[in-house]
């Protein structure tokens, strides 16, 4: 059987929980041969998860240049032309998305990006048009780069002891220089695309998120923002939920304060379970919404949040 | 400087989407529009050229927009030429039906080596494709350095340097590269201008050169559905999700959430 090569997806060496989900996918299809491109002194934690999560193969290249795509570029293309794997997989994310776009360009192979699923023939199942359409698709030239969208399944540990395998890696220049990086303000909420449950606030919240972050807490939610909300300036761009900020599909996503308009929807509607507040009785949001309250979320959410907060003690 | 905005023509974001037959997207009941995402590109090209010697007719800059579509994308293209932009080229061509990414990348890399462009911008993503990898494949066909998802952009004419500040899930970078550069820019980045009465009426004598594939230098057999590296298997409607209960807050909605909750064993 041909190997699958994964990226370990990590991040000033915290890995995502993605990186477990998209190596105990690829086991199932192959012996995974992990790939970690990290910045010096980045190694261990890379290593732990590939172990964990039973990859047979391991390679940790460190980055020479402090670029975050053409490395990992490099390395996989390199690894790719060495070895002939049956499929190259990545996360899907802006970062996993631009590599592997360079990629699929560089080995002359197809591309699929959002898979949420994989079949062991490689072919993958994407949901498309904000989550109104499955389809299904196949790479037919060189090995499939797929790139795999978070929270696609559960990971399960597997531990192993992954042969290192060292390949001499063909680093090109990208050209580009770095020049000031300032790590995310990391608070106490899980990551946007990992959480199993989001609550999202809109123009409604009027720039007050605090009811919505006490829910989220009582819930140990992630917190994400309409384009309204991040437009204000009332939440940071990398918390936007839709079309051009993420798709989540967490078990339960909470709207407050959103009209669900279809760019919004794009972005959360494969979500499990979906619970919107809203004081308009027509909004948009009502129509995919599992339980619905029209009422003013200044009085809605903090009950909510007391409540949560009182089943838990 | 030249600048060669890439944009696309793609169906209304607020439209529904569905397949055709084909499985491909089904274009006719839609309106087609310029990519709202690639008007940020364009703002930002203007914005610059406004700032430091202007663009068209005797100014040091011009912005060219460069897309490849069917004929009538001429349309969304003059959008983006009564906005400023002082000319366009069109790749347009019958074999050019069903291009992927790679492909759609090929042509565009081909028609800015010709361009003589030192900089090209792009939208995050095309509103229909939605894959967010055309930029990053230009780049790599065409050598240059990427900056990509660009919140802030600056270019030293002096230093022929492109620097840009982005704020990903790796905190806030900047980074910066030598001309010629792709750069793709955020939605975040500027608020576009709508085409005054003066600029449409100046975009109907602007130029927009459409090209064949073969006035670029490739063969039908390059591009096109035929040569794409992906097919569709089976598509299929996911059944509509269906509302559920809605209930009207009068002091207790709150606490009806909470049970639904309870019920579905979240809390
Ligand atoms: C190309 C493109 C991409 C886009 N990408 C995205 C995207 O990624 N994500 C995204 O979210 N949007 C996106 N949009 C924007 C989208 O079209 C909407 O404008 C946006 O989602 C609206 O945000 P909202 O629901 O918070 O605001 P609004 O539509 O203004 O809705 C606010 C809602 O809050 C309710 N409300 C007000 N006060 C209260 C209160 N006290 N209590 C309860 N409810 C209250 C109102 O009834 C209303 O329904 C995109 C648009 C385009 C064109
Ligand atoms: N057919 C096209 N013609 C011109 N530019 C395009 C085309 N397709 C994609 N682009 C550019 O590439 C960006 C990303 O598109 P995509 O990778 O399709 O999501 C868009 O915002 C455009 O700037």
């Amino acid at each position: 059987m041909a190997d699958v090569l994964v990226l370990i997806d990590h991040n000033a060496g915290l890995v995502s929980r993605a990186a477990g989900e998209l190596l105990t996918a690829a086991r199932a299809l192959g012996a995974v041969h992990a790939v970690a491109v990290v910045r010096a002194g980045e190694a261990e934690a890379s290593r732990a998860v590939a172990a964990q999560y039973g990859a047979a193969k391991l390679s940790i290249i460190e980055a020479v240049d402090g670029h975050p795509i053409t490395p990992s570029v490099d390395a996989l293309a390199s690894i790719a032309q060495a070895s002939s794997p049956a499929a190259i997989l990545l996360t899907s994310g802006a970062k996993g998305k631009e590599i592997a776009g360079r990629l699929a360009v560089r080995l002359g192979s197809g591309i699929i990006t959002d898979a949420i699923e994989l079949a062991s023939d490689f072919s993958a199942t994407q949901s498309i048009f904000g989550g109104s359409t499955v389809v299904h698709s196949k790479v037919t030239h060189g090995a499939p780069v797929i790139t795999v969208r978070p929270n696609a399944c559960e990971p399960v540990a597997a531990e192993s002891s992954p042969e290192i395998i060292d390949i001499p890696i063909n680093h090109t220049s990208s050209g580009v220089k770095v020049t000031s990086r300032q790590a995310p303000v990391k608070g106490g909420r899980p990551e946007l695309t990992e959480a199993s449950i989001i609550v999202s606030g809109g123009r409604g919240t009027n720039g007050d998120f605090g009811p919505v972050e006490s829910l989220a807490d009582a819930l140990g939610a992630a917190v994400g923002a309409s384009r309204a909300a991040t437009d204000a300036g009332w939440y940071p761009h990398s918390n936007q939920v839709g079309q051009t900020g993420k798709t989540v599909s967490p078990q339960l996503y909470v709207a407050c304060g959103i009209s669900g308009a279809i760019q919004h929807r794009a972005g959360m509607q494969t979500s499990k379970t979906i619970v919107a507040i809203n004081k308009d009785a027509d909004a948009p949001i009502f129509e995919l919404a599992d339980f619905g309250v029209v009422g003013d979320l200044f009085n809605v959410v903090p009950q909510a949040a007391a409540g949560v907060q009182a089943r838990k003690s | 400087m030249k600048f060669l905005v890439c944009v696309k023509q793609v169906p209304d974001s607020w439209a529904e989407k569905k397949l055709g037959a084909d499985s491909r997207l089904d274009r006719a009941g839609v309106d087609a529009v310029l990519n709202d995402l690639d008007e940020y590109a364009i703002e930002e090209a203007l914005r610059i050229c406004e700032s430091s010697g202007g663009n068209g007719e005797g100014g040091e800059h011009s912005i060219t927009l460069l897309s490849m579509g069917p004929d009538r994308a001429t349309e969304a293209i003059r959008k983006g030429l009564s906005m400023g932009a002082d000319n366009a080229i069109l790749i347009s061509d019958d074999a050019l039906a069903g291009s992927d990414a790679l492909a759609t990348s090929l042509v565009l890399a081909k028609a800015i080596e010709s361009s003589g462009a030192n900089i090209v911008l792009c939208g995050t993503e095309s509103t229909d494709a939605r894959m967010s990898v055309v930029p990053a494949m230009l780049a790599e066909r065409l050598g240059w350095p990427q900056l990509t998802f660009a919140g802030e952009l600056k270019i030293d004419v002096t230093a022929n340097t492109v620097s840009i500040k982005r704020m990903t899930d790796e905190g806030v970078e900047e980074m910066e590269a030598p001309l010629p550069c792709v750069v793709s820019v955020i939605e975040k980045i500027n608020e576009p201008r709508y085409p005054s009465f003066k600029g449409i009426m100046a975009a109907k004598k602007k130029s927009i050169e459409t090209h064949t594939l073969a006035d670029i230098g490739l063969a039908a057999d390059q591009v096109g559905s035929a040569s794409s590296w992906s097919s569709v298997v089976d598509a299929a409607l996911r059944p509509p999700r269906s509302a559920g209960i809605k209930v009207v807050d009068e002091g207790n909605g709150g606490n009806e959430l909470v049970s639904f909750l309870a019920d579905k064993k979240i809390v």
